[in-house]
């Protein structure tokens, strides 16, 4: 690269940096505040650049106060619409489970999208250049847009009010206060409800400029939710997660980084082409991943302050009783007649779910009685996927050997990402597994000679003797149900109670000899290998595979599985597994906005059962004398 | 009322649904399943639907297939695999289709793909851009409508050679339309035009990319001119970048399907003069097949047709004219039918070829220009899709045989 070549790729970085900044300090002080992991951002984001669009188009293109009044507006209307958000849901479920309000945003993600569909129509939208800003100037010989000039001034702007907001006012002071330790702040008799709904709308409304002010860059479209919650995810936690600044300084590195990788392109090393361009696609990950690892709480982050009494907190297990193993019998009797009915297509969805609830299960255990959250599950699903696949394909194994080379593969992984990831906890940790998924997932997605790249791989197909529906209906749900049992053994095994000691009380279970990092360490790779097996049946019942079995979707699926279930019950992965997969099916088949509609539905749910549906069934049964009272 | 009367009467709700469900299932109707990625690709599909409507409206009032209606039963299939071959299990064991149509994503297509040669059933991928799904991952069951990746960009190889531009730049989304773009691109213009040098090659993600930099990537590597294969998002950012940052000065650039008003409509006045595209331009197509669809199409709609509109009804003109010449449900004789088809489709006449089940549909090949404030096409003219595909032997070597 010459001087000039830098030179102006040092200022794409900046201009780069600017709309990265905005978008993650917005879900940086939410978090830090509420704790929420706020996944409809992305959707705000969304929504700033379709209102802002409207509101310019309305103004009239040309005029330069249509086109700023637009957009301050625009993302005044997002602040309110992140208020309403708070105040109509998020406000009910503060005192659910950690991450439960995952669950709600992701619901919020369905709902915006499918409402910005409605609204905006299913064609991209690109806006007029900024009015008096059209033009470019020359650096160097080459010309930059005025624009990215004067968003390269916006990013340092902006954090320099929040500083001044943050550290020079009495609300300022309570957000920083409430980001420390949110109980004292309660007791010191501060309105919380105020200060989380003021949080919210500056988070929306800086969510809302962002998105905003990228209407001369990109045109309005409906896959924008989706791209930016990942990359401001990654910003706030390379960051530090509530550190404005470190969401900065992070928001810097990565622009940096994607532009001079664009900027090198091809470099021969040793005879081997080396494309720093395709690299873009997962570099922000790879630094994830180095961050977190040298600095387990981002760039300039703080160890999480423990939170006190603020949530439900979990009960102990109590070991499996004949009410237990009586209701599960009941189901696999229940299901061993199914194929009775005649439907065959009962038996499909059957499978679906039997696979779903066995990694749902998997990712139970992890988050549950483990205490080790994960964002990035999907990888070991997606490596069982792969690895049964390719000894399928490429070995000419048997199927049935094959299946096994599944867990195998997940084992492995997640024995290899799983020691990284055990030396962190809490939202840093599952940050990590993403990390780790996403590099997976590059990994695949590129990789077209041995892993059929985007394209995936097909002709997976079980062997003759299983083609028979009921057959291979039998042999996975064995493989599931054998699963799922052998999981619940584990949980009440001695190695589970020194993972649930670990997980309630590290430092007593340090204390009396539990090396807990080296048992969370087992247990991330118990379960990355039955995800694993779960990935290998998949594979094997769907006939072909492709890179969305790792991607982060598949990742969320496995999460909203969980929570939907209720991550305190250990039945919760099965009723979570079977009512997503099951409302899914039904709702896409028989609606239009069916995005929506499922969204809703969630919602309504986690209204209603903030412990999820099988722990709304477990307190139901509790209350009527059917289960022991078991929080004593 | 106590629990039984309730239990009772729902037995009895459930059971008169059954009925009525398959009292639906008339006789008198042929079904075929369609699925796609509704969602995930609206602004495609929705003119996609459109386009089969119509298709299914016009067949019905002719008089149907065989003596018989023709309904189509339609799917998400969330654009992945996973999810499309559990609609297309639904479609063939609940709503007992006679085969499957549709998908976009080359994915979600393959997967259909391998899904119809497993359970012997005839597929008809409408939209799937790869050139696997009918070369090297073939199948008997299998046949596919648009003009493939290869094909596209074959044709615009001839006036890529024409201009004897020696330094080329390359950007393509990076995933398998992409560097099958680029692949093909590349091969062939070094064929005719041995001495070419490509001088940058730019990938950026898919959806993803940051348009700044790539542009001055370009414009530091003084290309003499551009191939490029971005579309949707993509191509709007590398347009405005570009165009601000006056890359295209001078410079000749080729994108594959920018002329798609899909694609080209969201550019409005920042439509680049003069590149050389594939793509539809519908106003301007006079041909009476086309006008006759085209005046259909708006009396319907109340709007103009796009690419998509295009796809969806032919894919269901080809399903209707397969049933006709198969005279039967049963999957073989539907696909000997399938087998050298040829129909008429507002582009012209098409066929699906016996030796790869391509069908010869192609795509207009001109310049793009800004008219009125808005993008469309000029010097364009219809390159058939016949003649832009490899030799009979080369595909023999590529595809499986059955």
């Amino acid at each position: 690269m010459s001087l000039s070549n830098i030179v102006i790729q040092f200022l794409n970085g900046l201009a780069g940096a600017s709309s990265l900044f905005l978008v993650a300090a917005g879900l940086s002080i939410i978090f830090g505040v509420s704790r929420i992991v706020n996944f409809a951002h992305g959707s705000l984001y969304m929504l700033g650049i379709y209102i802002a669009y409207s509101l310019i188009e309305f103004f009239g293109r040309s005029s330069i106060l249509g086109f700023w009044g637009g957009v301050l507006l625009a993302a005044l209307i997002v602040g309110l619409i992140g208020v309403v958000i708070e105040m109509v849901i998020l406000r009910r479920i503060y005192r659910a489970p950690e991450l439960f309000q995952l669950l709600a945003t992701f619901a919020l993600v369905l709902v915006i999208k499918d409402v910005a569909l409605y609204i905006w129509g299913a064609e991209d939208l690109l806006g007029p250049r900024a009015p008096g800003l059209r033009g470019a100037v020359q650096v160097f010989g080459r010309r930059l847009p005025e624009y990215d000039l004067l968003l390269i001034v916006i990013g340092p702007v902006v954090l320099g009010l929040l500083w001044l907001l943050m550290s020079r006012t009495r609300w300022g002071t309570l957000v920083r206060a409430a980001t420390q330790d949110r109980e004292m702040v309660g007791a010191l008799g501060v309105n919380q409800t105020f200060l989380f709904t003021s949080v919210f709308f500056l988070g929306a409304f800086l969510a809302g400029l962002g998105g905003a002010l990228q209407v001369p860059r990109e045109p309005a479209q409906l896959m924008l939710d989706l791209t930016v919650i990942s990359d401001a995810f990654v910003v706030v936690v390379v960051g530090g997660m509530g550190s404005i600044g470190g969401a900065f300084l992070a928001a810097l590195l990565i622009a940096q980084a994607k532009a001079f990788c664009i900027g090198i392109g091809d470099v021969v090393v040793f005879g081997t082409t080396l494309s720093f361009t395709k690299f873009t696609l997962v570099v922000e990950f790879v630094i994830m991943a180095i961050v977190l690892v040298v600095r387990p709480w981002g760039l300039l982050g703080k160890p999480q302050a423990a939170q006190r009494g603020s949530t439900m907190v979990e009960p102990p297990l109590h070991p499996l009783g004949k009410t237990f193993w009586s209701v599960v019998l009941g189901l696999v009797i229940l299901l061993a007649v199914a194929p009775l009915g005649g439907d065959d297509y009962l038996l499909v969805l059957l499978v679906d779910i039997a696979i779903f609830t066995l990694f749902a299960g998997t990712l139970h255990f992890l988050m549950g009685p483990a205490g080790m959250v994960s964002f990035g599950h999907a990888a070991y699903f997606g490596l069982g996927c792969y690895g049964a696949a390719l000894v399928f394909l490429k070995l000419k194994l048997p199927m049935e050997l094959a299946i096994f080379a599944g867990p195998l593969a997940a084992g492995l992984g997640a024995l290899i990402f799983g020691w990284f990831c055990v030396r962190l906890s809490g939202v840093y940790l599952a940050m990590l597994t993403l990390a780790f998924a996403q590099i997976a997932w590059s990994v695949v997605f590129q990789w077209d000679e041995f892993t059929g790249g985007s394209n995936g791989l097909i002709g997976l197909w079980p062997s003759d003797w299983l083609k028979d529906r009921t057959v291979l209906y039998f042999v996975i749900l064995a493989f599931c149900v054998g699963g799922m049992a052998f999981i619940w053994r584990v949980v009440h095994a001695p190695f589970g109670y020194v993972l649930r000691a670990g997980r309630d009380s590290p430092l007593r279970a340090d204390a009396i000899g539990i090396d807990v990092r080296r048992f969370q360490w087992f247990g991330f790779a118990i379960a990355g290998a039955l995800a694993g097996l779960s990935g290998a049946l998949f594979a094997f019942s769907k006939g072909s595979i492709s890179p969305e079995t790792l991607a982060v979707s598949r990742s969320v699926d496995g999460l909203v599985m969980v929570l939907l279930g209720g991550v305190q019950t250990l039945t919760g992965p099965v009723a979570g597994a079977a009512v997503f997969t099951w409302l899914q099916d039904e709702i896409a088949r028989n609606t239009e906005y069916w995005r929506a509609i499922l969204g809703i539905t969630i919602l309504v749910i986690v209204l209603a059962f903030p412990q999820g549906i099988a722990g709304f069934v477990k307190q139901m049964m509790t209350r009527k004398g059917l289960l022991k009272e078991v929080a004593a | 009322m106590d629990r039984r009367t309730v239990l009772k009467w729902g037995a009895a709700v459930g059971a008169a649904m059954m009925c009525m469900t398959s009292g639906a299932q008339a006789q008198d109707t042929i079904k075929i399943g369609e699925m796609n990625s509704y969602k995930i690709f609206a602004a495609f599909l929705e003119p996609y639907k459109k386009g089969w409507e119509l298709a299914v409206e016009e067949i019905n009032a002719s008089g149907g297939v065989l003596g018989k209606k023709l309904e189509i039963v339609s799917r998400d299939d969330n654009g992945n695999p996973g999810d499309a071959v559990r609609v297309a299990e639904e479609l063939l064991s609940r709503e007992k289709v006679a085969f499957l149509i549709g998908t976009f994503p080359s994915h979600v297509g393959l997967a259909v793909s391998s899904f119809a040669k497993e359970k012997k059933i005839l597929f008809i991928a409408a939209e799937p851009l790869t050139d696997k799904i009918v070369w090297d991952q073939g199948n008997k069951y299998t046949f596919r409508l648009r003009a493939s990746t290869y094909m596209q960009t074959a044709m615009l190889v001839p006036d890529a050679v024409k201009l004897k531009k020696k330094r080329w730049a390359i950007v393509y989304p990076n995933y398998e339309y992409g560097q099958a773009a680029t692949a093909a691109f590349k091969k062939l213009m070094k064929e005719q035009q041995p001495d070419i040098e490509f001088v940058v090659e730019q990938a950026p993600p898919l959806g993803k990319i940051e348009a700044g930099a790539v542009v001055d990537a370009i414009a530091a590597a003084k290309p003499d001119a551009i191939f490029s294969s971005l579309f949707g998002p993509d191509l709007a950012k590398f347009v405005r970048e570009g165009n601000t940052r006056d890359l295209f000065k001078g410079v000749e650039v080729f994108n594959l399907l920018a002329g798609e008003p899909e694609y080209l409509d969201p550019l409005k006045d920042e439509t680049p003069e003069g590149w050389y595209v594939t793509g539809y331009p519908w106003d301007q197509i006079d041909t009476p097949e086309h006008k006759k669809f085209r005046e259909a199409y708006m009396k319907k709609f109340n709007d103009y047709p796009r690419l998509g509109s295009i796809v969806g009804y032919s894919t269901v003109l080809s399903a209707a004219e397969a049933i006709k010449k198969a005279g039967s449900l049963d999957t073989e004789k539907l696909v000997a039918a399938m087998s050298g088809l040829q129909h008429m489709t507002p582009m012209g006449m098409i066929t699906y070829r016996p030796q790869d089940h391509q069908s010869t549909m192609g795509a207009y090949v001109g310049k793009t220009t800004l008219k009125n404030g808005r993008g469309t096409m000029k010097d364009w003219y219809y390159a058939d899709g016949a003649k832009f595909l490899p030799s009979d032997a080369d595909i023999a070597k590529m595809r499986p045989a059955d």
